[in-house]
């Protein structure tokens, strides 16, 4: 089995006077949606965070990609090929939809190939795109926000809540959208909280319970086991 | 790959209301100019005034925009800016000083030199010491706004007791270049020629500035990190940077339109950029901090309404940019034309 793109051991990172994740351990496998799984509160978001430098890990270490990437700053690790799509979108609401996406052009100016593809995927931007972002609604910031992580390709994408309060057929645009994703070859890193895109993607899957990783496995084997998700996170799958 | 579902969207269609309350900030300018016409009531007076009032909004407007800039961007409340201010007027005239022979002879072309060669120098001296201020004095204090206050005014009477120990304590009396002296006449108003000047370039810079941070990519990047910095480092550009750079180009540009005051008072002192900042301030915050266009809106209201109000009625001169101030905040608190925050 090759190296995973993302390990991160031991990880402890602290907001204030909160000790949120108390040594985190985690693998990222190459080519795999791995889903990061748990109750609210947890720390699935503190982690992604700490993945991406946003906050400072106490102690621990995160690998990348063979490379210790515990200390670099943020625009550094994106630079390495992170993506991050944050759970609050942090799209630029003074910004069109244009300017957004080149933004997230840091290598060089927007691929017309790549922009078709998107807009296909996500056509409610090409009819937005000169518009300033603000003026969205909250299912095409989320588009925005996925569409300029995917704009240029990046080894691994940490992505929070993609799906939060979208309606289901938006749902299903954002999940044939990761799987075009997962298909060349990326690897992604996926905070979800909706169940049925979770089995519906992951390959495999990590459930966190007050700052550690409680449980790794395959998501099908989780999927399956209602004892196990009642067990790790006090609620069935079924029940979403 | 499945198409998102087809939205069919419409695009309202705003009431005359809706459109004005957008673009208000916009034609405010306007609307001051009308309403100063309507009580000046001289057509002469009235334009000289209004050349005089864009003039030194232009100027203003100068002196603000870096500092509102690097309030967006980072946070910072620096006034220690009125320093960068006072050093680039002394720079400037001293210059123009060296340069008199260009400077009293009758010809446009060694006049704008030697102000040319002021302008750069001054623009070179106050970069550079904004450069090393950054540094020394705001780099350890990001994110303490007390901190940032009480250091950056330490900064600033330290840099003014500097230009003391270099220049002397006293007033330097500056004359125009032979060919800005006086005016031009234009249906029976007179304009002072360095006035027309002055707005000129403060066009020019405000047209260049907007046309930097719309048209580039670093334009993108600090409009972008004005509103979210986290997320533009997270997309992976180096902020610090990008803010070194503002905070360089903004003092700079607080150099420059310290050269310009000067040449408009024609007497400079090291306390000038102190006494500047209240105007400057002024202007960021009805501006909305962090908002160039904001900061260009608010300098020519300030300059316009303290001209007219000085012919009008000189003793409210001094009150009517902080009524102005008072009224804009209470239609809008965060400025006319705010940036809005990431939370």
């Amino acid at each position: 089995m090759s190296e995973p793109i993302l390990s991160l051991r031991g990880l402890h990172t602290d907001i204030a006077q909160y000790h949120i994740l108390q040594g985190v351990d985690l693998e990222v496998p190459r080519g795999q949606v791995t889903m990061l799984l748990g109750r609210n509160g947890v720390g699935k978001t503190t982690t992604l965070k700490s993945i991406m430098g946003q906050w400072s890990a106490k102690s621990g270490q995160i690998l990348y990609d063979g490379q210790d990437i515990t200390r670099l700053p943020v625009s550094a690790r994106a630079r390495a090929g992170i993506g991050f799509v944050p759970e609050d979108m942090g799209i630029f609401r003074d910004l069109t939809v244009e300017e957004n996406m080149v933004l997230g052009c840091t290598t060089g100016p927007l691929d017309p190939a790549r922009k078709d593809w998107l807009l296909s995927a996500f056509p409610a931007l090409g009819t937005f795109w000169h518009s300033e972002a603000g003026n969205l609604s909250g299912g095409q910031k989320q588009m925005l926000s996925i569409a300029r992580a995917m704009v240029e390709e990046r080894k691994l994408y940490l992505i929070d809540e993609p799906t939060k309060g979208l309606a289901p057929a938006i749902v299903s645009t954002m999940a044939q959208a990761l799987r075009e994703l997962k298909a060349q070859g990326a690897s992604i890193l996926l905070v979800e909280q909706n169940f049925s895109v979770a089995r519906a993607l992951g390959d495999s899957a990590a459930v966190m319970d007050d700052g550690r990783v409680i449980w790794t496995g395959e998501m099908a084997e989780l999927a399956a086991n209602k004892d196990l998700q009642e067990r790790l996170m006090g609620l069935s799958m079924e029940t979403h | 790959m499945t198409l998102a579902p087809d939205h069919k969207p419409t695009f309202a269609n705003l009431s005359l209301t809706d459109r004005l309350g957008k673009a208000m900030p916009v034609i405010l300018v306007p609307i001051l100019i009308v309403l100063g016409f309507v009580a000046i009531g001289a057509p002469s007076s009235w334009l000289t005034l209004t050349v005089s009032g864009l003039a030194m909004g232009m100027m203003i407007f100068i002196m603000a925009s870096g500092l509102t800039l690097v309030f967006g961007l980072m946070d910072v409340i620096n006034f220690g800016h009125g320093a960068f201010i006072s050093v680039g007027a002394f720079v400037g005239v001293s210059v123009l000083i060296a340069l008199g022979d260009w400077t009293g002879a009758a010809s446009l072309l060694l006049n704008m030199a030697a102000i040319l060669l002021a302008v750069v120098a001054a623009m070179a001296v106050t970069g550079a010491l904004g450069w090393g201020f950054e540094r020394v004095i705001v780099k350890p204090v990001y994110g303490a706004h007390l901190k940032q206050i009480l250091v950056t005014v330490g900064g600033l009477i330290v840099i003014e007791q500097l230009i003391y120990v270099i220049w002397g304590p006293d007033e330097i009396f500056i004359n125009r270049p032979e060919m800005l002296k006086g005016a031009v006449t234009f249906a029976g108003a007179a304009m002072e020629k360095y006035r027309l000047l002055a707005v000129g370039i403060g066009l020019v810079l405000f047209i260049a500035m907007r046309m930097v941070l719309r048209r580039t990519k670093i334009g993108l990047i600090v409009r972008a990190g004005v509103e979210n910095g986290p997320m533009v480092e997270a997309l992976g550009y180096r902020l610090r940077i990008v803010f070194v750079g503002v905070f360089i180009a903004g003092s700079a540009l607080a150099g420059l339109g310290g050269v310009m005051w000067g040449l408009y008072q024609e007497v400079i002192a090291a306390g000038m950029g102190e006494e500047m900042m209240v105007l400057v301030f002024i202007v960021a915050i009805i501006g909305g901090l962090g908002s160039v266009e904001g900061a260009f809106i608010g300098a020519l209201l300030v300059g316009l309404l303290q001209n007219y109000v000085a012919f009008l009625e000189p003793k409210l001169a001094l009150v009517s940019n902080i009524a102005l101030m008072t009224t804009i905040l209470m239609w809008r608190p965060q400025g006319m034309l705010p940036v809005v925050k990431a939370k």
